[in-house]
């Protein structure tokens, strides 16, 4: 049946892509895709709320920008964990990936923190106005996609404590999962500029 | 039990399709309720209430829970085998995949029973399969139907997105040696574009429906004017999915016609690298014109235009798809079998959809006919003489590779016939009756307006129409038990999927077979004169 002399190139494997590396960005760009359509939401409801509570008023920098430093950074911690990892040192590896942990906790545990003063102080709830539904649902649904990484990321952390990540067979996937925590970053740097620089700006204006 | 745990990408697949054709058979049974009610002035065969649920439901399904997985389920059987792999790249997340698609089907036809919530039992969604807020808020959708809505589409949808990722990397990654991406079948180009589409416009909907949500269970403020919320900005975002939606439900099926057509016509295909050109540019192109959906919105005369400009610029990929088509048949050997009659009558209607769809583009065009029995017609001849005929070319056509029997020729040409006539029938008047200012979704209309002969005669072809699918299903069931043995590759077609045996093993191919051109199966029937060499 093959009687066709097969040329070198034709007999060259034509894919030589990991489909981890595309699975995982195919995954990131539909979540690209999901916060778009809140992103732009947000965007279209900036000064249209002219009853309520305000950003200005609501939203203090000073904690948030202690979270942000944190998320961000654990996007280098993760770096550092997955390169240690890639060397063989696996009690470096594990260290850095409990700092990530930590710093993605120190942002979960911040965001909820600043939401209950929001909530009890301020009195802006889902329900306020307009800003109130797009800054809860932006931020959580942000803050949900940081417990997913989380999720990867510790579970990760329990398959090394028990001896079963081996960095020569296991590096690149590892590697591949933290793609997701870095996107979660990205995506928190896109709605930090929204919400709390281009937002903070007096509502009702355009009304 | 097998096939509850399968997690092989063609047992999922003919677990889709059979599935989809389940739905596709209710979706037909509320459609024919519809024009049974709307075959006589005044008629009381339904309430205004169900029929209001007859034609959500029936949107609702065909798209989501017929066309969707039909084609999904296509793609899934025949990228492995088509790009010579063994299964898909995530064969689990496959899995995953289609049991999230069968239960949100089921969620969302569960709201016959369980939807009462408060208001009294058995209402399913009645608001319409593209929702318009403020229909859908608290106030106007009493009771629980509206969420059902939401939930269902929401958890199939999560299915679609994990199947497009894995279209994605299976393409991509899982190709044979020498399967360059200009020698893919062009199935394959089709389904890499339409995961694409998957990917840019299925989130979107779920971050819609989310909002939707947040407002119904929340007392968010998404889409309420009351609250300076915004109507306009659910149906942006509605049709932000739902126009790349439409090329979703219909690239698969210019796939299937762009393998079946060759095969029958003994020619390769006409101008295969434009094709693939006109498909990506499809893709992209479908991504800007969704507010052709809105011109009655009053957007005003910039985006409108803008709008309008970009819908007749993606008549321009389509026309070169059809007269490469066209082009293909051109002085080839015609073998009318059923699957070539069903990809022809696809061409013939898809134009006739397409220019009605010129039409539509046109700003004061729509906003006469905008929301009448036209729109019906245009998008009923592009998702049933197009996608369905499609679908129907695609079955007779791999019938005999997913189980080694042929499907009978005499009785498949009864069905492609009854089908054509009865869908002619149907659709064709209602390009009469909306030009004459009948609305869609009116339950009932009054005797002295010219409606009555037009209608009349689109529920006649309602029966005609179910007399060639029930010819169909019969045709299935015979021809499983006594059907004609078709052998490997009983059309003496050229892609790899005929190379294995009918049905395949599970292990689709026992040796990875190596591409030599994209036609690999002609380069080893004709060592002599094999396409490699023109290359």
């Amino acid at each position: 049946m093959t009687a066709l002399p097969a040329t070198t190139s034709n007999a060259r494997l034509t894919a030589p892509l990991s489909r981890a590396k595309v699975g995982m960005a195919s995954l990131i760009f539909m979540e690209s895709a999901f916060f778009s359509a809140f992103l732009v939401t947000y965007l279209y409801y900036i000064g249209k709320s002219p009853d309520g509570p305000q950003p200005l008023d609501c939203l203090e920098l000073n904690l948030v920008l202690v979270n942000s430093v944190c998320l961000l950074s654990s996007s280098i911690t993760v770096v550092l964990a997955v390169r240690s990892l890639a060397r063989g040192a696996m009690g470096a590896f594990r260290l850095w990936l409990a700092v990530t942990i930590l710093l993605g906790l120190e942002f979960l545990l911040g965001t909820g923190y600043e939401w209950w003063g929001l909530i009890e102080d301020k009195g802006l709830t889902i329900q306020s106005n307009a800003f109130g539904t797009n800054f809860y649902s932006l931020v959580g649904f942000h803050a949900f996609h940081v417990v997913v990484g989380l999720v990867l990321l510790i579970g990760v952390f329990i398959l090394s404590l028990f001896g079963c990540i081996n960095p020569a067979r296991d590096h690149r996937r590892v590697d591949v999962a933290t793609w997701y925590w870095h996107f979660v970053d990205v995506i928190w740097i896109l709605v930090f500029t929204l919400v709390y620089i281009v937002g903070r700006v007096p509502q009702g204006a355009a009304a | 039990m097998q096939w509850a745990i399968s997690v092989d990408h063609k047992k999922l697949a003919m677990m889709y399709i059979g599935a989809g054709l389940i739905f596709f058979l209710v979706a037909g049974i509320e459609a024919a309720f519809m024009r049974l009610q709307l075959a006589q002035a005044g008629n009381e065969i339904v309430d205004p209430e169900t029929f209001n649920q007859l034609f959500t439901m029936h949107g609702t399904t065909m798209v989501f829970l017929v066309g969707m997985p039909i084609l999904l389920g296509f793609g899934n059987y025949l990228i492995p085998l088509m790009v010579g792999a063994r299964d898909m790249a995530f064969p689990r997340l496959n899995a995953f995949g289609f049991w999230l698609f069968i239960f949100g089907g089921l969620l969302l036809y569960f709201s016959y029973v369980g939807a009462d919530g408060l208001y009294g039992a058995g209402t399913a969604p009645d608001v319409g399969w593209f929702a318009y807020a403020p229909l859908t808020s608290r106030t106007f959708s009493r009771g629980n139907s509206t969420d059902y809505w939401i939930l269902g589409i929401l958890v199939s949808g999560f299915g679609s997105m994990t199947t497009a990722i894995n279209f994605i990397a299976t393409i991509l990654c899982m190709r044979c040696p020498g399967m360059k991406l200009m020698r893919m079948p062009m199935i394959a180009w089709m389904m890499l574009v339409v995961a694409f589409l998957v990917l840019v416009a299925i989130p979107i909907l779920t971050a819609a429906q989310s909002m939707l949500l947040f407002d119904r269970t929340l007392g968010a403020h998404f889409f309420d004017p009351e609250t300076q919320g915004s109507a306009i900005l659910w149906q942006h975002l509605f049709w932000f999915f739902g126009h790349p939606e439409v090329y979703i439900l219909i690239l698969p099926a210019f796939g299937f016609v762009s393998e079946i057509m060759p095969t029958f016509s003994r020619k390769v295909i006409f101008g295969y690298p434009l094709m693939v050109a006109a498909t990506v540019g499809i893709g992209f192109i479908s991504l800007g014109v969704w507010a052709h959906h809105m011109f009655v919105v009053g957007l005003g005369p910039v985006l409108d235009s803008f709008f309008g400009a970009t819908t007749f610029l993606i008549s321009i990929p389509t026309g070169i798809k059809i007269f490469n088509w066209l082009g293909t048949m051109w002085g080839g050997r015609l073998q009318f079998t059923t699957p070539m009659l069903f990809v022809t009558g696809f061409v013939a209607m898809f134009v006739i959809g397409g220019l009605t769809g010129i039409m539509l583009a046109t700003v004061p065009m729509d906003w006469q006919l905008s929301d009448s029995y036209f729109v019906v017609g245009h998008f009923h001849y592009v998702l049933f003489g197009g996608t369905v005929f499609g679908i129907f070319g695609a079955l007779f056509y791999w019938f005999p590779k997913a189980t080694g029997r042929l499907l009978n020729e005499r009785l498949g040409k009864w069905t492609f016939w009854l089908l054509f006539i009865g869908f002619t029938l149907t659709f064709m008047p209602m390009h009469v009756s909306g030009a004459l200012g009948m609305p869609r979704r009116i339950y009932t209309y009054e005797a002295d307006r010219g409606f009555e002969i037009w209608n009349l005669i689109s529920s006649i072809g309602v029966p005609v129409q179910m007399a060639g699918v029930a010819i169909f299903l019969w045709n299935v069931g015979r021809s499983l038990r006594r059907g004609e043995v078709a052998g490997d590759d009983p059309w003496d077609a050229w892609t790899l999927e005929w190379s294995t045996s009918s049905p395949p093993p599970e292990w689709n191919f026992d040796r990875i077979p190596t591409c030599t051109s994209a036609r690999p199966l002609w380069d080893r029937k004709h060592p002599e004169d094999p396409d490699a060499h023109y290359e």
